[in-house]
């Protein structure tokens, strides 16, 4: 036995950050690190102090997601090294239609189209393996989903520069109208799902969410075709701000998460109406997974949520000149906080479970629907860009 | 199950219910309760979206159109109009800061408690109910194991206590108290934020309209004239107001619409609006704009000179300057003004814009309103779009201005005027747009230009058509010439179809061709070949015309009649002529206007806040946020080691633990916890149980 305790703690400590990272972790740090610094010899000059900041804050991030989730890197590096090819093969925005690789892969809106064919293929896949069982045809519904989203993110990426190939200065991140947001959200809500079904071990909840991200690619696709929506337009000046930059992915994670609750809380009431020794149960996800998955992404989505909702009363105030109007959107984004906020607390102090809060979370799923869509197309006020 | 013993202790409801038993205070039991606080959430839910489905702040008279004089009233008692700031709404608001305030600093103890106390009274019993539990029996002694144990918890982050009961040691440790730290930060986060909204919300005001203290102007009156009761002095709260400040000009007010009406809110200082400038994009779009402020302070010696922007604004005493909007300031337009009565006449007009005239126009009187006036006017380019189908390429047709025009029995009609020409398919035109009711699109008469670029030639043209012996006299010379050419010599029908003619010309200028077709056609029925007839009076029609034409071109060109060729462009300019005429018969105003000269002049739309509780507000926001991450992802986990000596000199070791938040993240870990001990042991070949 080791005599000293200070020799026996440092024997048994929990070993330090540095110390659980792999050599594979090192890697990607500084692969990021490179990255960054690249961006920087190439942009650093045209870009200002809150733009070096953010570019900063997001290569934090990706090492940081990087390493707590090991797949995120290799579809983090992908989506970088197809968007990076893209660009460099992109000095004017007529090349979209001669170029092999843009044309049918990269350029923004054909990525964009890779995405919705695949979120909707991901979706029949996973109802395969829901209705089989086969692991094999999960595995693939996943691959599906991960590439689906990289397509959408390339998209944005691409679609990013290509703003700033139009003529006289347009350039702006492809967060700011409608098109551009149900993208995002697709790809968003894809990816915390993968992240909890990595967690989970199932792929059994995929074709539940999958379905609220086919149902985006869906009115998408009518916004597309029917209303022209994918033409890039100059922004108004009230949304050229840095804001904009961190306001709206925060807020969509925020939607992201209420969806897949809701239709986790489908799931639940499906799978509380089968009976447990059917072979149904055996193939749905466990109640207790889509309990854990249901309150995991209903606290991410509530905590980014509420800084979203924070960096919008910023923004406000610097822009309408008061950090809270009332306007129909931000009272509907208090709303939606106010029903996540109850939820939580009927969970957490009441411990209620089961039916009722899972009924609460589709309904959730319809209030956040309307502060997102709804507010657009049925009522007036400051927030009138992105309007159907 | 998994967290029986925790659970019990773990959660404030615990200490709660021990602190009913004490205190007895139903009521503070009530507003600190869960039940309500939900009830409050989703009350205030509701309330809210009221809110947003009526239009809020419209003018009245909107409200009682939409709604009968019935429901105007009762919506108008409850409030409706101005939901967020009614009375009803700011109770509930303070019900929900106060239920939360009472809730937090009740549990506040408890909390405490919590983070501060190690559970050192636990049982081994409720440690082997705890599925995250090891035990081993140690060859070392008691005091070896237990300082095994403690190096362990301290090596994993947690701070432990120690207590002896009899002869066994209890070790207990906890960590990510944090996280009930985040409880507390995020609730008083609520009522921090909410009592900052307070303090800028217009609790003041509506307490000094209800003691009569304060009246809200609905008239529309220059500042001057704005009774006394309707003003705010300088630095007496917060608000939210919005003035108009046109180049050159300077205000110390701004105005808060409340409800109906308006109030005026003095400021401690001048704003004087040295520049406005806007940016635009290739298709018109404003991509900028921004002023140029001069701010005089009496307590400055100094003035600030500052440029704000959209999303750029300035803060000076508490005040904060916002770039809103813009407008007209009231640009000054040199006019001409054509009459149309027939006379040729002329008159000019000046006007600025927002300034309302009388016009005596030949014989009728018209008010002339001067809405608005567009330095220029960005539209696609058709010829870009022709040729590629690009709609990103764009030119600029030059200024315009929108006028009303009200006849005496107040019918308004609006007006927009371009000042240059506009190229349409290779043809220049002056457009002259009309619009009967605000929600149409305007229609449009092109006036052609000729080669000197001015309406001259066509407005001498339609003065001649009003002239009685000119339009005669071309009358007759197009039906002898169309007599000769069909080879036909009679004088007495000469007369008879110039004579038409001047009938043809006279419904013309009254209901343009359409009223010329339906008078010929009722003419010719019933005799017996109406086509040819028909055929015959429009070639009339056109001739006489095209002789008025070639007449007004001679005097025009001071050369003889005989003298003037017309070569193609001058019979398309005719042919526009000729359309422009019919479509005055529409236009429903005597007069055009040609824009002579303008000097353009901007105002900004300034928006002026004083926010006192903005820093509270933020304040309560990074609390909140912080709060909330604390609160969800840290989470506060207990360990327990329980040593009890052996016989034989060796010890039983019982180590577990718990945690609500992450059961299946700090399994993982206790799981490492513990095989960092197995191994310690391991090297002293202790027997494992
Ligand atoms: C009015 C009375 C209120 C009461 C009695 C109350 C009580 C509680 C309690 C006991 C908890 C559990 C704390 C823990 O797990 O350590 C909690 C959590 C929480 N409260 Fe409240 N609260 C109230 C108001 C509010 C309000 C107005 C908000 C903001 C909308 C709010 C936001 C939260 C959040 C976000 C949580 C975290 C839920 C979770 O841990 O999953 N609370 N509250």
């Amino acid at each position: 036995m080791v005599a000293s305790r200070e020799e026996m703690m440092r024997q048994m400590r929990r070993p330090r950050l540095w110390q659980r990272l792999t050599a594979g972790d090192w890697a990607w740090a500084a692969l990021v690190a490179l990255a960054t610094a690249g961006t920087f010899q190439v942009l650093g000059d045209v870009m200002n102090g809150y733009e070096v900041v953010i570019t900063l804050f997001t290569a934090g991030m990706m090492i940081g997601i990087g390493w707590h989730w090991s797949a995120s890197k290799i579809y983090m590096a992908a989506v970088c090294a197809l968007s990076l090819f893209a660009v460099m093969r992109y000095p004017t925005l007529e090349v979209a239609q001669t170029d092999f690789f843009l044309q049918y892969l990269l350029a923004s809106q054909s990525a964009i189209m890779w995405m919705s064919a695949l979120f909707p293929a991901a979706t029949l896949v996973y109802g395969i393996s829901l209705f089989t069982g086969n692991v094999f045809t999960g595995r693939v519904a996943s691959t599906l989903t991960w590439f689906g989203a990289g397509a959408g993110m390339v998209g944005l990426l691409v679609r990013w520069h290509e703003t700033h190939l139009f003529a006289g200065g347009i350039g702006y991140i492809p967060v700011s109208n409608l098109y551009e947001v149900f993208v995002l959200f697709a790809v968003i809500t894809a990816l915390i799902y993968l992240y909890y079904e990595k967690a989970q071990q199932t792929y059994s909840m995929g074709f539940f969410v999958l379905l609220v991200i086919t149902a985006s690619v869906g009115f998408l696709l009518w916004y597309h075709f029917d209303r022209g929506a994918s033409q890039i337009e100059p922004l108004v000046p009230a949304l050229k701000s840095y804001w904009m930059k961190i306001h709206v992915p925060t807020n969509f994670i925020g939607y992201g998460c209420f969806a897949i609750a809701a239709m986790l809380g489908v799931a639940y009431l499906i799978r509380a109406r089968v009976p447990d020794d059917s072979k149904w149960a055996q193939r749905l996800p466990t109640l207790k997974q889509i309990d854990d998955v249901s309150y995991r992404s209903i606290a991410l989505g509530f905590a980014f949520f509420t800084v979203a909702t924070i960096l919008g009363a910023l923004w406000a105030a610097e822009a309408w000149g008061a950090y809270w109007s009332w306007d129909p959107k931000e009272t509907w984004a208090l709303i939606v906080w106010l029903n996540y906020a109850a939820w939580l607390h009927l969970r957490y102090t009441k411990g209620l479970r089961g039916t009722p809060m899972a009924w609460w979370a589709v309904i959730g799923l319809f209030v956040t629907t309307f502060a997102f869509l709804g507010v657009n197309m049925f009522l007036s006020g400051l927030h009138s860009y992105g309007e159907l | 199950m998994v967290q029986n013993a925790a659970t019990v202790t773990d959660s404030p409801s615990g200490p709660k219910r021990r602190d009913k038993r004490r205190s007895g205070s139903i009521w503070l039991e009530f507003l600190g309760s869960m039940n309500l606080a939900i009830t409050l959430l989703v009350v205030v839910s509701i309330a809210s979206i009221i809110g947003t489905v009526l239009p809020q702040n419209n003018p009245y008279n909107e409200y009682l159109i939409q709604f009968g004089p019935f429901w105007f009233e009762v919506f108008r008692m409850l409030n409706l109009y101005d939901v967020y700031s009614a009375w009803w709404f700011l109770g509930i608001l303070g019900f929900l800061i106060l239920s939360t305030g009472v809730c937090v600093s009740r549990h506040i103890p408890s909390v405490w408690r919590e983070v501060t106390r190690y559970r050192t009274h636990v049982r081994e019993r409720s440690l082997l109910a705890l599925s995250n539990h090891r035990r081993w029996q140690a060859d070392c002694d008691a005091e070896s194991a237990e300082m095994l144990a403690d190096s362990a918890f301290r090596g994993y982050g947690y701070r432990t206590r120690r207590e002896v009961r009899g002869d066994t040691v209890i070790l207990a440790g906890m960590k990510g108290g944090a996280t009930r730290a985040g409880y507390v930060l995020t609730h008083v986060a609520v009522v921090v934020i909410a009592v900052g909204a307070l303090i800028d919300g217009n609790i003041n005001l509506k307490i000094r309209e209800m003691t009569g203290d304060l009246a809200i102007e609905t008239r529309d009156l220059p500042v001057s004239q704005v009774p006394g009761e309707s003003w705010l002095p300088p630095e007496s709260g917060s608000f939210r107001g919005n003035i108009t400040i046109p180049e050159g000009a300077n205000s110390g007010v701004t105005f808060l619409q409340v409800r109906d009406g308006y109030l005026v809110q003095e400021l401690p200082f001048e704003i004087y609006l040295e520049d406005f400038r806007i940016d635009h994009y290739p298709n018109g779009m404003p991509s900028s704009y921004e002023s140029d402020l001069v701010i005089h302070d009496p307590a400055l010696e100094e003035p600030i000179r500052k440029t704000i922007s959209v999303n750029e604004p300035l803060t000076h005493r508490g005040h904060t300057l916002y770039q809103a909007s813009f407008t007209d300031g009231g640009t000054a337009l040199d006019l001409t003004g054509h009459i149309l009565d027939g006379s040729g006449a002329s008159m000019p007009v000046d006007g600025r814009v927002f300034e309302n005239l009388r016009l005596q126009l030949g014989g009728t009187q018209r008010t002339l309103e001067i809405d608005d006036f567009q330095l220029f006017n960005v539209n696609p380019d058709p010829r870009a779009v022709e040729r590629t189908g690009a709609r990103d390429e764009f030119r600029n047709v030059g200024p315009s201005f929108n006028y009303t025009m009200r006849d005496d029995a107040g019918q308004a009609r609006e007006f927009h005027t371009y000042m240059a020409p506009v190229e349409i398919d290779g043809r220049w035109y002056y457009l002259h747009g009309v619009r009967s009711s605000p929600g149409q699109p305007f229609q449009y008469l092109h006036v052609p230009a000729d080669d000197d670029a001015s309406m001259g030639t066509f407005l001498d043209f339609y003065a001649a058509l009003d002239d009685p012996n000119r339009v005669e006299q071309a009358a007759r010379r197009a039906a002898d010439g169309l007599l000769s050419q069909m080879g036909v010599a009679n004088p007495d029908l000469g007369e008879r179809v110039a004579g038409t003619a001047d009938d043809m010309i006279t419904t013309l200028l009254d209901g343009g061709f359409g009223a010329v077709n339906r008078q010929l056609e009722a003419r010719v029925a019933g005799s017996n070949r109406p086509e040819m007839l028909l055929e015959f009076s429009r070639s009339v029609l056109q001739r006489t015309l095209f002789e008025i034409y070639r007449e007004v071109l001679a005097a025009r060109q001071g050369v003889q009649l005989s003298m003037v060729q017309t070569d193609a462009d001058q019979r398309g300019f005719f042919e526009d002529a000729m359309n422009a005429v019919s479509t005055i018969s529409d236009y429903g105003a005597p007069v055009i206007f040609s824009i002579d000269h303008f000097d353009h002049r901007q105002a900004t739309g300034l928006q002026i806040t004083r926010a006192p509780g903005k820093n509270v507000v933020y304040a309560g926001s990074a609390m909140l946020t912080i709060g909330v991450f604390l609160l969800f992802y840290v989470s506060h986990r207990r360990v327990w080691a329980l040593i009890t000596p052996r016989d034989n000199g060796g010890a039983d070791l019982l180590m577990a633990g718990a945690n609500q938040r992450q059961p299946e993240a700090f399994a993982k870990e206790f799981g490492e916890l513990a095989d960092a001990v197995d191994q310690q042991f391991e090297r002293d070949n202790t027997d494992r149980g």
